[in-house]
């Protein structure tokens, strides 16, 4: 393998590679908070793209995107207090089964709203053929600013997390949710605050790769899987170490293709999947004593 | 009262009987297309042509004084709900024919379905093995897929290209051209040295490009596909700085796959029929008046512009209703009718069906396309 290609590989990994991460760590913020695993994280990143592109038609691009991330925070945040917010001391199994039905509610409306075609923001930069030469390999300017946005996401919500009152409160849910009562949070508007998070995140992503990938209304399940392997490789609950793992499992499927043939890239996500479910349940970066405290 | 109901429920089936007896004159026609769902480019422009053509035909009074039903199920693609819908219209709603399905894979799980319920099939799909073997009651109207192929290559030794790559999209339609491709590759002097199959919800090919960029000595790539991915080759091969030529299928003849690829669509070559470049033609071509109303028309209707696989329904129900004024609404009638269908002209070309060609289409249905400005025009 010469220079040229490897760094093509490269960045074609680390494109899938920080858009898997970016779900996974939407899987991640609502795990913390709730304990489960919200399999409606996929359509967030779809209602983002599809709402920015709509919006497009009315203003320019900075605008509606922003405005598209705060419609999808107002809709995850709308979809905890309706479906949510009111049930006592759910099940697990309950409450995943909710956001199966969430997901497929989202999807439907949305091909009741945007139709079944496929749609895309412009690229932001230059259009479809702009290229930027890195060493001997061209790359898109978009795959940069993939990789940008989503870093600077992920630094701003570990910073977040670490320093911000509000983000040490939804820390304290996670750790101890009986504990942080008695301190005087509310845990249940942490749970709203989650949801809002996780669809905001995911609908920035969603904007910014909807030039490389296209937006549609069924893009969300896809997502999700390889999300969730991500979040399951990494150790569920543990945002950086999502980072490392998608952007592991995005490198190992790229360059994948130069030894198997392109078909089995999706069967690479689901093997590695199934293989850390049976040997490291706790994922690569977890520890086993913490896993056995968690109900799930 | 037991009485009372039963005589109730006699007069109601005498109602509802009398009532099917009423339509019985109508002639129910249903069809099985992706409306919804990843072949939505296809099966969505099928439908709203024949909702389009079933109301002007009843509006002018039907056919020979028949009015036409139309019962559209909308498959999203799946093949599996297509064999479902197939058995439902076929012994629930007996059907007079049958329009599509939209894709080669749902159209090759339903032939056999269609054969045994002696239920005309006319579909919408383009893969050769759906009329080879020649199945009694099946036909198609898309062209096929050999002579898009053979298309291809005669291009190809034009432009003393003889090193190639192939990708392809994992539905039926791709599958069946890559074989047909290796197939036919060496009877023009062809070496296909790549073949590479991509999934249909493939999101970014960038990797797949660079592989195949890798090998120095490939001339020229053909893309085979039918589904919306197919504009991600085109964008990331450009985006990579490749310039070879990239050659299509007759599966891009849908404007919005060529706006999907932007600035990367220029360029491309591919194989299609008339109706994409209808404006062009000269005013005494049999297809041209055809191909300008139905235009026309679509275009008028539904703000959007027309495609080949439109094109591909507006023949398949043009067909069923020059069969059904010919020989009157018998099926078996019809059937043979349409099979010995010669100098008929549709979108796809001059239809001479015969027992032997259930798509009665020649190579020259096709001509070569390509893009420019964002617009599909003549290859010169």
């Amino acid at each position: 393998m010469n220079s040229t290609l490897f760094c093509q590989y490269l960045f074609a990994g680390l494109t899938y590679g920080i858009i898997y991460a970016i779900v996974a760590i939407g899987f991640n913020i609502i795990y913390n908070t709730t304990g489960i695993i919200n399999f409606a994280q996929g359509e967030f990143v779809m209602l983002g793209g599809m709402i920015a592109i709509s919006l497009h038609a009315h203003m320019p691009l900075l605008p509606a995107i922003v405005l598209a991330v705060l419609l999808t925070m107002a809709i995850g945040g709308l979809i905890e207090i309706f479906f949510i917010r009111w049930l006592q001391s759910p099940s697990v199994l309950r409450m995943i089964i909710i956001t199966i039905g969430l997901s497929i509610l989202t999807r439907e409306a949305a091909l009741h709203i945007w139709g079944s075609s496929v749609r895309s923001l412009p690229y932001f930069i230059g259009n479809e053929i702009t290229s930027i030469k890195v060493f001997s390999s061209r790359v898109s300017p978009q795959v940069f600013l993939v990789v940008g946005v989503c870093s600077v996401m992920v630094a701003a919500l570990s910073l977040f997390f670490k320093y911000s009152s509000l983000g040490r409160e939804m820390r304290a849910c996670a750790a101890n949710r009986r504990a942080a009562i008695l301190c005087g949070i509310n845990p249940r508007n942490m749970v709203t605050l989650s949801f809002m998070l996780s669809a905001g995140i995911g609908a920035v992503a969603g904007c910014v790769m909807s030039p490389i990938t296209y937006s549609q209304y069924d893009m969300g399940p896809s997502l999700a899987i390889k999300g969730f392997t991500v979040a399951i490789l990494g150790g569920l609950g543990n945002s950086m170490a999502a980072v490392a793992a998608g952007l592991l499992l995005g490198i190992i499927e790229s360059f994948s293709i130069s030894v198997l043939p392109l078909a089995f890239q999706d069967a690479i996500a689901t093997s590695i999947l199934l293989l850390i479910l049976f040997v490291r349940p706790h994922g690569l970066f977890g520890s086993s004593a913490a896993a056995r405290l968690k109900d799930f | 009262m037991k009485r009372f109901v039963s005589t109730a429920l006699a007069f109601a089936l005498t109602l509802t009987m009398g009532v099917t007896a009423l339509r019985a004159e109508n002639i129910k026609v249903g069809a099985i297309l992706a409306v919804t769902g990843g072949q939505s480019f296809l099966g969505a422009p099928e439908a709203k042509t024949l909702e389009m053509m079933v109301a002007e035909k009843n509006a002018a009074g039907g056919i020979n004084g028949n009015k036409i039903d139309l019962l559209i199920k909308d498959s999203a693609g799946d093949p599996e709900k297509a064999i479902s819908f197939a058995k439902q219209l076929i012994e629930e709603e007996k059907v007079f024919a049958i329009i599509g399905p939209s894709s080669s894979g749902e159209t090759m799980k339903i032939k056999d379905i269609a054969e045994q319920g002696k239920t005309i099939l006319l579909s919408c799909a383009a893969a050769e093995v759906i009329v080879n073997p020649v199945a009694k009651y099946v036909f198609k109207t898309p062209q096929k897929d050999s002579f898009a192929v053979q298309m291809i290559f005669k291009e190809m030794n034009k432009m003393k290209i003889s090193k190639i790559a192939v990708v392809a999209d994992n539905t039926g339609f791709g599958k069946a051209g890559k074989e047909q491709l290796e197939k036919i590759a060496p009877d023009f002097g062809i070496q296909i040295l790549a073949g590479e199959v991509y999934d249909k919800a493939a999101t970014d090919l960038s990797a797949l490009v660079a592989k195949l960029m890798s090998d120095k000595e490939i001339q020229a790539v053909i893309n085979w596909s039918v589904v919306p991915a197919q504009a991600i080759v085109a964008k990331n091969m450009r985006q990579a700085g490749w310039q070879v030529p990239l050659f299509q299928s007759h599966g891009f003849g849908n404007i919005k796959y060529a706006q999907a690829a932007g600035a990367a669509a220029e360029g491309i070559i591919f194989p299609a029929g008339r109706l994409l470049v209808a404006d062009t033609l000269a005013a005494n071509h049999p297809q041209k008046s055809l191909l300008a109303k139905y235009k026309k028309d679509y275009e008028s209707k539904y703000q959007e512009d027309v495609s080949t696989f439109g094109g591909h329904a507006y023949d398949a129900l043009a067909i069923l209703v020059e069969g059904i004024r010919l020989a009157g609404p018998d099926r078996e009638k019809v059937r043979d009718t349409i099979e010995n269908l010669k100098g008929f002209a549709g979108t796809g070309g001059i239809f001479n069906f015969s027992p032997e060609d259930h798509n009665g289409l020649a190579i020259d249905a096709f001509e070569m396309l390509t893009v420019k400005d964002g617009k599909f025009v003549m290859y010169q």
